[in-house]
């Protein structure tokens, strides 16, 4: 009982629950299924990204170049399509977005586990080269004509509805990425022996060696899997959104998933980590950014609340790490 | 040291700040030779020594944290942050425009002790409550960069008086005041580091936390200090940025923690901590500038400037690892050392 | 036993570390269903040995055959592949993981499974716990567990993936009697089954009844072999030391020897129980233990490394403020740890600053630290000790074991304590250093200092102490004196 009380899952469902507790008193109209869908919606972009940082940190590493590369494949793939096949469809469109996305992060891949450079310092580098190269050489236009394919999947809802008071509500298809996204990563790291290697190295990277896992490749396919998602949330941003923006807001919202990461539980040690406390810790940051403006809290405080959560995030699992040491020593 | 002449310079070489001395020399000959004619100018001179100081003082701050084998990724955030503390003590308390000396004084003051607070901030969720310095400074970089934001509703703050403007802009005795406040704090802290008990503290806790611990190092009160201190370098580089820019906002200098990054690895700072020379990391301030301004003469974008030198700090790091490969080995392996024997 | 298959045949095998010769010239041979005691002090090359056999480590010269077949370059995988399986002492688990899924890793990797295959994992597993006789939460997370049960998880992961050769690496040292009862009972199995087994220990008497052969190195060389009937504790000890043990006890000690330390009912759940006693001037004071018996975590405790829940420790008088390791140095207690490389040294710093480390302090000068005199100070007690140091200014990592020991010892002495607590003064250390370090604990009590050695080296401790402490289950079960303690005697009361 008291590890269940303990772990991070369960205070960042508290959380959630006080915080929906406290925002419909706020506003009456706060529990609704239109709320819901927004909040559904704003977590698509920001899930997909977080559960592929969620598998970095559980092999032990961090990756702080995720939006940079989402960025990339997103303007890359629309450069691509609206030049060279606009007639292509959003499925392919997608796929390529996946392949930019994966091929950017082999490159932090052989950089880490091929050279063995340490995590931070590597994607802090590519974070910039990856950005620094698409708006010198690629271009720095933003696209607001989206091709066809991009704007047909833009326009497809899961659920559509009114409320009785007759305000419109939807989801996109979009979602149904991010669920495909946690299925297929939940299926990868437990029910393949690729994902229990990455939590074994996480675990104990010298006692992965000596087993004979192949460390440096399990690392690679780790920054090429979140390559490939980065550029898969990149193409949904971009098609969501309507735009392809070489200099997206969406960069900023590297803090945001790595906050969402660490809420969840995952630990920069590595090892640790649930798909089950992502998915939490994005709920909780989508809700408190969407919501600081609802309850009437000025924007200019979302950073300092995610600031908060960082280290409520990281600092619980860290102080209990403290206490049980102290405890058995 | 009294070793034949060949191994000797194999021997110089093999230490990384003079490997970059000589990098320097060549970005400079590279950078005079391709525009002598704006490059080797008595102006280029002056307005590189009145560019580099402010994230030159970033890179000091991350490098004694770096040392430690952390790092401190919300200088930026404390930068603007106590810039804007001193602008709203200027403009607010103070009569703007027409505040004298003596505001300006208090306002660097009350700059200098947010920077300090900020740090210990970082310095307490770091030393006592166990957080890792990445996630640490992340989040406290995003609160300070927030309550910048809060302080001033993201709008400049500006109205200085006229005294404001020599710490970032002003002369003495011919040189740059900016510089001479860099090179102040260069030479402080590596006398500190050198010098100090503090300084050696610093380095063999860097080297071997655990072993620092045993050897009954006071390390929360360590790490509280080398944090305060990144908080008030940080501060003076606030300070000296809203001096140059006359103004006071929370998302100025957002590609200097890159920067200063990157100049610590490239001045030889081990990021696992224990070796680090204030020697190098100058040399790698010098280096970037040149480079910098070569490639501003040159009309390259702000872009390519971030491309390159995103790539140059991966570039460094490949080269440096090579000297740190056994380090790297024990600290990511703590579990690697063989009980018993030791051969 | 000779008609049986060789499994592993070592020839000339030589393995060097940055110039030194761990390994020299040395042959090897293990067949199907024997069990081999390879014996050696620390630093004898044993470690070197198995990291050669799980190709962990590539020879510089000689040829590793598995089953007949000559290997240049061994691989871990190659290892794991002909059946190979090392136990090391710090079992190599992956703590975040399941018992089920830490004991068929190695298989399934092995098998080239794909997919986790849950169901098979956990029958694997637990047959494989069924063979050993022990019963374990088969998802309960390895971290968790105590030393024991881990090593009982690293010993099922080798069964399970079906090891025809499991090497052991001081297989007895955790474990209580009763437990090393079941795990010879196991290796007897085992070798019925045509598994071999390599025991790799500085103790060997307890595996010496399953064993056939017994092979011995020391410094690098092997200098006996033979069937393990012709060994017995003695002639092991002489075969790995060089000589008979004739290092003579402490000197006596002053009856009128006023007490320095007294410990009173200090207590920590999980680790020691009401430890009591005291610490007289000059005194050399042994504390003997299983590994998990709380002599670790007391010694800590003392330093204030572990915080105790209740207790009172007085040194000269005055009360020893608990859990914190700054006030209990400034009140005269030092502590050298027992694992030198990762608690004891800073390996990349240079040996001055090693030594100076500890007392920063007394030397400052103003702001500034009066470099120069640290440094003298560093190289008086480097002389002092006889630290064989070419270059002070080089790292601390280029010295050999023998000697960094002293670095450590030198660092505490400089601080002039009243009580050193000497935690495995002599791991990993050559026979040469080991007597060394001997004297120099003789000459520290016969200065008054009081001395507090924590071993489960028993001559060392028959060699050193005036008094000695066995711990069993984390209290204090015996107090023997010196003129009473046998080697004999004391392996039996640890054991209990």
């Amino acid at each position: 009982m008291s590890s269940l009380l303990g772990r991070n899952e369960t205070l960042v469902a508290g959380v959630i629950l006080a915080f929906c507790m406290v925002g419909a008193l706020a506003d009456p109209g706060f529990l609704s299924i239109p709320t819901l869908m927004d909040l559904l919606r704003a977590g698509i972009v920001l899930g997909i990204l977080a559960v592929g940082v969620l598998v970095v940190l559980v092999s032990g590493g961090i990756d702080v170049s995720t939006t940079s590369l989402a960025i990339v494949a997103l303007y890359v793939t629309t450069l691509f399509v609206q030049n060279v096949t606009p007639e292509m469809g959003w499925p392919l469109a997608f796929l390529l977005a996946a392949v930019v996305g994966a091929l950017l992060g082999a490159i932090n891949g052989l950089l880490i586990a091929g050279l063995g450079l340490p995590t931070l310092i590597v994607t802090l580098g590519t974070l910039s080269v990856f950005r620094g190269f698409l708006l010198t050489f690629v271009g720095s236009r933003l696209i607001s004509n989206l091709p066809g394919g991009l704007r047909d999947f833009s326009r497809a809802m899961m659920i559509r509805g009114t409320n009785a008071d007759g305000s419109f509500y939807s989801l996109p298809w979009a979602f149904a990425f991010l669920v495909g996204v946690v299925v297929l990563t939940w299926f990868l790291l437990y029910r393949t022996m690729l994902g229990r290697q990455v939590f074994a190295i996480g675990g104990s990277m010298e006692s992965a060696r000596r087993i004979g896992i192949p460390v440096r490749r399990v690392q690679f396919l780790v920054f090429v899997y979140v390559g490939a998602l980065g550029g898969l949330a990149g193409i949904i941003h971009a098609s969501l959104a309507r735009v392809a923006n070489p200099q997206d807001l969406l960069l900023n919202q590297q803090l945001p998933v790595l906050a969402a990461v660490v809420l969840g539980g995952a630990r920069l040690e590595g090892g640790t980590g649930t798909l089950t406390g992502t998915l939490l810790g994005v709920s909780l940051i989508v809700l408190v950014s969407n919501s600081l403006i609802a309850l009437g809290i000025p924007n200019t405080f979302q950073s300092i609340v995610i600031g908060f959560l960082i280290l409520l995030g990281t600092g619980l699992p860290a102080w209990q790490a403290r206490r049980a040491q102290r405890r058995a020593a | 040291m009294t070793a034949a002449p060949a191994p000797r310079v194999s021997r110089l070489l093999a230490q990384p700040e003079a490997r970059l001395a000589l990098i320097m020399v060549l970005v400079f000959a590279v950078m005079a030779a391709l525009a002598p004619e704006r490059f080797l100018t008595p102006q280029n001179a002056t307005s590189m020594a009145f560019q580099f100081p402010e994230f030159a003082i970033l890179a000091l701050a991350i490098t004694i944290t770096m040392l430690t084998g952390g790092i401190d990724l919300s200088i930026v955030g404390i930068a603007n942050c106590c810039a804007i503390v001193a602008s709203l003590l200027l403009t607010r308390l103070a009569p703007g425009a027409e505040a004298g000396v003596g505001w300006l004084l208090l306002s660097y003051a009350a700059a200098l002790a947010a920077g300090a607070a900020a740090g210990l901030f970082n310095g307490v969720l770091i030393a006592f409550g166990g957080l890792p310095p990445i996630l640490a400074t992340l989040g406290s970089g995003l609160i300070f960069t927030g309550l910048a934001v809060a302080l001033t509703g993201g709008t400049a703050i500006m109205g200085f008086p006229a005294s404001a403007a020599w710490l970032g802009n002003g002369s003495v005795l011919g040189l740059p005041v900016p510089l001479v406040v860099f090179g102040l704090l260069a030479a402080g802290l590596s006398l500190v580091l050198s010098r100090t008990g503090f300084g050696l503290k610093v380095q063999m806790f860097g080297a071997n936390p655990l072993a620092a611990r045993y050897a009954a190092v006071d390390i929360e009160r360590l790490l509280l200090r080398v944090y305060v201190a990144s908080g008030m370098l940080a501060a003076i580089a606030g300070l000296i940025i809203m001096s140059r820019a006359n103004s006071a906002k929370a998302d100025y200098g957002q590609s200097y923690t890159l920067l200063a990054v990157l100049i610590a690895v490239l001045g030889g700072v081990n990021p696992y901590g224990g070796y680090g020379r204030v020697v190098g990391v100058v040399l790698a301030v010098l280096t970037m500038q040149f480079l910098s301004s070569g490639l501003n003469m040159l009309q390259v974008s702000n872009f390519a400037r971030e491309l390159i030198w995103g790539a140059l700090l991966i570039l460094v790091m490949v080269i440096n690892t090579r000297t740190w490969g056994f380090r790297r080995l024990r600290r990511r392996l703590p579990t690697a050392a063989p009980q018993g024997e030791t051969r | 036993m000779t008609d049986r298959q060789p499994l592993v045949v070592m020839t000339g095998v030589t393995k060097t570390y940055a110039g030194i010769t761990a390994l020299d010239d040395v042959d090897f041979v293990v067949r199907a269903g024997e069990a081999v005691c390879l014996a050696g002090e620390n630093g004898s090359g044993k470690s070197t040995l198995i990291k050669l056999l799980a190709g962990v480590e590539k020879p510089d010269r000689g040829v590793i055959s598995l089953d007949g077949v000559p290997h240049a370059a061994m691989t871990p995988t190659a290892a794991a592949a002909s059946g190979i399986a090392v136990i090391f002492q710090d079992f190599s688990l992956f703590p975040n993981l399941s018992v089920a899924e830490n004991i068929a890793f190695g298989a399934e990797l092995a098998e080239g499974a794909r997919f986790v295959r849950g169901r098979h994992v956990r029958e694997l597993a637990a047959r494989t716990l069924e063979r050993v006789g022990v019963p374990l939460d088969l998802s309960a997370t390895v971290g968790m567990l105590p030393v024991a049960q881990k090593q009982l998880v690293a010993i099922c992961r080798a069964l399970a993936s079906e090891a025809r050769l499991i090497v052991m690496d001081e297989p007895t040292t955790a474990l209580t009697e009763r437990e090393v009862r079941a795990l010879l009972a196991i290796i007897q199995r085992l070798k019925a089954d045509g598994v071999a087994v390599i025991f790799v220990s500085h103790k060997l008497a307890e595996v010496l009844e399953v064993s056939e052969r017994v092979v011995v190195l020391r410094n690098g060389r092997k200098v006996a072999e033979g069937p393990a009937a012709e060994f017995d504790a003695r002639s092991l000890t002489r075969h790995m030391t060089g000589r008979d043990l004739a290092e003579v006890g402490a000197a006596p000690l002053d009856p009128s020897a006023p007490v320095l330390l007294t410990v009173e009912r200090l207590s920590k759940a999980g680790a020691f129980a009401d430890i009591g006693f005291t610490l007289r001037a000059g005194e050399v004071l042994g504390i003997s233990g299983l590994l998990g018996s709380g002599r670790t975590a007391l010694a800590k405790a003392l330093f204030g490394l572990v915080v105790p829940e209740t207790g009172r420790v007085t040194l000269d008088g005055r009360e020893v403020p608990l859990g914190d390791p700054l006030r209990a140095a400034g009140a005269g207690i030092g502590y050298v740890p027992e694992d030198r490389l990762t608690e004891g040294l800073f390996l990349t710093q240079s040996i001055l600053r090693n030594v100076g480390v500890g007392r920063i302090e007394a030397h400052g000068r103003g702001p500034f630290l009066d470099m120069a005199g640290l440094v003298e100070d560093a190289r008086d007690w480097l002389a002092r000790l006889r630290v064989r140091a070419p270059d002070p200014e080089a790292p601390v990592r280029s010295l050999s074991g023998g000697n960094q020991q002293r670095v450590v010892l030198a660092r505490w002495l400089a601080r002039a304590p009243r009580i050193l607590i000497l935690n495995g003064p002599s791991v990993g250390v050559d026979v040469g250093s080991k007597a060394e370090i001997h004297a120099i604990i003789a000459d520290l009590a016969a200065h008054g200092l009081g001395v507090i050695v924590i071993s489960d080296d028993l001559p060392e401790l028959l060699a050193t102490c005036h008094r000695i402490l066995v711990m069993v289950e984390g209290r204090i079960v015996e107090d023997i004196p010196r003129m009473d303690a046998t080697e004999e005697g004391l392996a039996r009361r640890l054991a209990s």
